[in-house]
């Protein structure tokens, strides 16, 4: 794609904190999630779960089940289909188990009755004969030559032979000589570190309403994060074309990544088919928890080499990452991000990722970033403490910036790293005093951002208002920022614009909401969509002006004659032009469609303020502010939550969240109660500062920002912590018993 | 001809090159030349990858214009969350 040409420009709309369109219907209940919605003659599935770690399925014997009055329907892994796809295949077995369970609430058989007690009650009578199988759950010990593995044949052409099975993932990235580097290293740290699985945590649970007839048409509504990704994972597991499939997404009650896969549409897909009836399936906490996935959990052992003046001399990094019971390249991400924020002479990362008896990893923001960089930013901290040097002024020092050679191959173009850098340093956070048994931690984070394949509808209605037809759940507030995007481009007022989520017959396809993409790409679309409805616009008023079309040019949301020679001839608004659409043409729209890229990459800045108990090992988050470079703030409180949210989620995922395992390989805290959130009174008021350097591949310089803000809290609240306690932590969650563990010696 | 700078661990299925030099004038061209000259890399490049132009990451843009004075990095397709 050509980028945009377009001059700096002053914006009206774009910039403002305007009134969100979904915000009376979420406070007043009125809002329709996944589980709110219900049909005629509707049955509720049930799905029964594996309470193995691994187990090899000799028989299921639904029979019983299948008697109990009020059953309609019951489904198990045959009768999905087994798409040709690996891909494809790994969602239809993990929608229901074949021939094994590879984790603790692995589904295995499915029930649609009239009730939910029945339901439940019919699961109870679905009798599994089970072969348990030696389980692992830990990344390190699966990629043990002799360790339980969990699939065969799964390894990628690069992996080297000789490796446990479980390895299905190799990458290495980097440039230069590490041991020249080395050699001119006044200190050299060199740490390993390990982080738990976390998850993302939303509040809505996953759930659907789906039904599939005879004729093998079928509807789904669901809260995802893609509806057209559903839409292909549900007709290649249940062998049905994607035209025959109309898939709804709801409402949604948080995403992060944690609802770009499918879980239960299939499932219920397949027991509509064969009741006939509507079914509607909605998970419990557990079931969330269980089966849906966490984030990946790692292993890394990080070095770096620095000079006493603070400039590193060569970097290395080792992750080992898991993403459970299912192959994934996560480490592919992590491992190119892991040093994108310095300038290095010499760096190389080594990634691996091992399957283990663990749920299917699903991307959590900014996948495999967080981890790495956590590992990174922890042994950068640690060297300015021995070498008695300011932790911002090194990080100055090696920043990356315009020119320097990444450490995952090409080279920075524009980039907000010192920016954000700088404004952290001047921000009187930065400088203000510390007490007893507290510590400041700082960090840098980073993220990819990409665009990604788009369609946008753009109605010019015959009252002048607009409508925005688009194809992405709105995950963080992109409905107000695509009609924003479209009354500045239009030159009308917000509030005359309304954005609505498309089914999957109703607009061309778009990927799912992920990668930062949503307010980049599809606002990318709506404005060239916009300019093509003003393009028409223009040529109806020269038809009815009599003159060129190129003499009409659009202005403040007027056709206007473009210079003296076109005529005297008064301004028509949109309004106006929409009135009379039917004499002068038929309906005016404009569309576009684009497999966006220049999305540009994004750096962020967290600095953290922690206290620590050092009778209970508890930390207390004192001062947070995140500073970012998130190009043009479309909504400001859009943007603003992201970074608080994204360094909320951080903080539990370095303080308290963490996927627990016991001997037998079960997850031991499938709860809110024992799978610790951080919640309101955990937290300080998070500070933000946004730095808007443009992007110049967006028409207004617009930048993801939604990943990002999740990469820099793991070790800025490390650091923070470490230095409070005066101890080096190096795992992840710190959670109390850990920290006094460590303070004790 | 265009000079495509491989990621480490593919290097080992393209016979230890760290640059490969095609005759390409865009993406596709670029990614089928790859395979021609390199079968090993047709996996990979199958399931996916995102290409660097002077910077820029592209994940699957095939007509984008490419040429020796642009310097052109292939990396693993971008996923996000």
């Amino acid at each position: 794609m050509a980028f945009d040409a377009q001059a700096p420009r002053k914006f009206n709309v774009v910039g403002t904190r305007v009134a969100r369109p979904d915000g009376i219907d979420k406070v007043t209940g009125k809002a329709a999630y996944g589980a709110d919605i219900s049909a005629p003659g509707m049955l509720h599935g049930r799905i029964l779960r594996s309470p193995h770690a691994h187990a090899r399925i000799i028989s299921i014997d639904t029979s019983e089940a299948e008697k109990l009055a009020g059953v309609k329907a019951v489904v198990i892994g045959t009768d999905l289909a087994m798409p040709q796809d690996a891909g494809f295949a790994d969602v239809a077995i993990n929608c229901l188990a074949r021939d094994k369970v590879l984790y603790d609430g692995h589904a295995v058989a499915a029930v649609a009755a009239t009730s939910k007690a029945i339901a439940k009650q019919a699961i109870r009578l679905i009798k599994v004969d089970y072969e348990i199988l030696p389980h692992v759950t830990d990344v390190d010990a699966a990629m043990q030559p002799d360790a339980p593995v969990v699939h065969e044949g799964r390894a990628l052409e690069n992996v080297p032979a000789g490796m446990s099975q479980n390895v299905t993932t190799y990458c290495q990235f980097g440039h230069g000589d590490l041991d020249a580097g080395f050699a001119k290293a006044d200190k050299i740290v060199e740490r390993s570190f390990k982080t738990a699985a976390t998850h993302q945590g939303y509040i809505e649970p996953q759930a659907c309403m789906a039904s599939l007839g005879s004729d093998g048409r079928g509807e789904v509504w669901c809260c995802t994060q893609g509806q057209y990704m559903v839409r292909a994972n549900c007709a290649a597991v249940l062998g049905v074309e994607e035209s025959q499939l109309r898939i709804t997404a709801s409402e949604i009650g948080g995403g992060f990544g944690g609802k770009t896969s499918t879980f239960i549409e299939p499932v219920a897909l397949a027991l509509s088919r064969k009741s006939g009836k509507p079914v509607k399936i909605v998970m419990t906490r557990a079931e969330v928890l269980k089966a849906t996935g966490p984030t990946i959990s790692a292993s890394m052992d990080i070095k770096i080499g620095m000079t006493k003046e603070g400039r590193i001399t060569a970097a290395r990094g080792e992750l080992r990452y898991s993403g459970g019971a299912y192959p994934n390249e996560t480490v592919d991400m992590g491992a190119q991000a892991a040093f994108a924020a310095y300038d290095l002479a010499a760096v190389e990362t080594v990634g691996w990722n091992a399957m283990t008896n663990r749920p299917k990893e699903i991307p959590y923001r900014a996948p495999g970033a967080p981890t790495s960089i956590y590992a990174v930013e922890s042994v950068v901290d640690e060297l300015c403490q021995e070498l008695g040097l300011d932790p911002l002024d090194v990080r100055l020092m090696n920043a990356a910036r315009k020119g320097t050679l990444s450490s995952y191959g090409p080279t920075f173009t524009d980039i907000g790293l010192v920016a954000t850098l700088e404004a952290a340093k001047a921000h009187p956070h930065y400088s203000a005093p510390l007490g007893p048994n507290q510590g400041r931690g700082l960090s840098c984070g980073f993220w990819f951002n990409f665009g990604g394949n788009t369609c946008v509808s753009l109605n010019i209605n015959d009252d002048g208002t607009v409508g925005v037809v688009e194809g992405n759940p709105d995950i963080g507030g992109s409905r107000a920022s695509i009609s924003m995007m479209a009354a500045e481009e239009l030159g009308v007022p917000y509030d005359k614009v309304r954005t609505v989520i498309a089914d999957t017959s109703s607009l061309g396809f778009n990927d799912i909401t992920d990668g930062s993409r949503v307010t980049f790409a599809v606002g990318l679309a709506t404005i060239k969509a916009a300019r093509a409805a003003i393009a028409e616009m223009c040529r109806r008023v020269a038809k009815i002006w009599g003159i060129d079309e190129e003499a009409v040019l659009w202005e403040d949301g007027y056709a206007k004659p473009a210079g003296p020679n076109a005529g005297e001839h008064p301004p028509m608004s949109l309004a106006e032009i929409a009135a009379i659409a039917g004499n002068t043409g038929g309906p005016i729209a404009g569309h576009h469609e684009v497999n966006a890229d220049g999305a540009g990459v994004s750096f962020g800045v967290h600095l953290c303020d922690t206290e620590v108990d050092r009778e209970t090992g508890a930390v207390k988050i004192l001062r947070y502010t995140v500073f970012q470079d998130a190009g043009k703030a479309v909504h400001p409180d859009y943007v603003e939550g992201q970074m608080q949210g994204g360094a909320v989620q951080g903080i539990g995922w370095a303080l308290n969240e963490e996927y627990v395992y016991g001997e037998d390989g079960c997850l031991q805290n499938p709860a809110f109660l024992d799978y610790r959130i951080p919640v309101a009174s955990d937290l300080p008021p998070i500070e933000t500062v946004i730095l808007e350097i443009p992007n110049p591949g967006h028409p207004y310089g617009v930048r993801g920002v939604g990943e990002t803000p999740i990469v820099p809290p793991l070790a800025a609240v490390s650091n923070a912590v470490s230095r409070a306690a005066g101890v080096r932590m190096t795992e992840l969650p710190m959670s109390p018993p850990r920290l006094l563990k460590a303070m004790m010696g | 001809m265009v000079r495509v700078k491989l990621w480490g661990s593919l290097r080992a299925l393209a016979d230890g090159e760290e640059w490969v030099e095609v005759e390409a004038s865009n993406f596709k061209e670029l990614l089928d030349q790859l395979v021609i000259k390199h079968p090993g890399l047709a996996p990979q490049i199958k399931r996916g990858v995102s290409l660097a132009l002077d910077g820029v990451i592209y994940r699957e843009a095939w007509f984008t214009q490419i040429g020796p004075e642009n310097e052109v990095i292939l990396m693993p397709y971008m996923v996000g969350g």
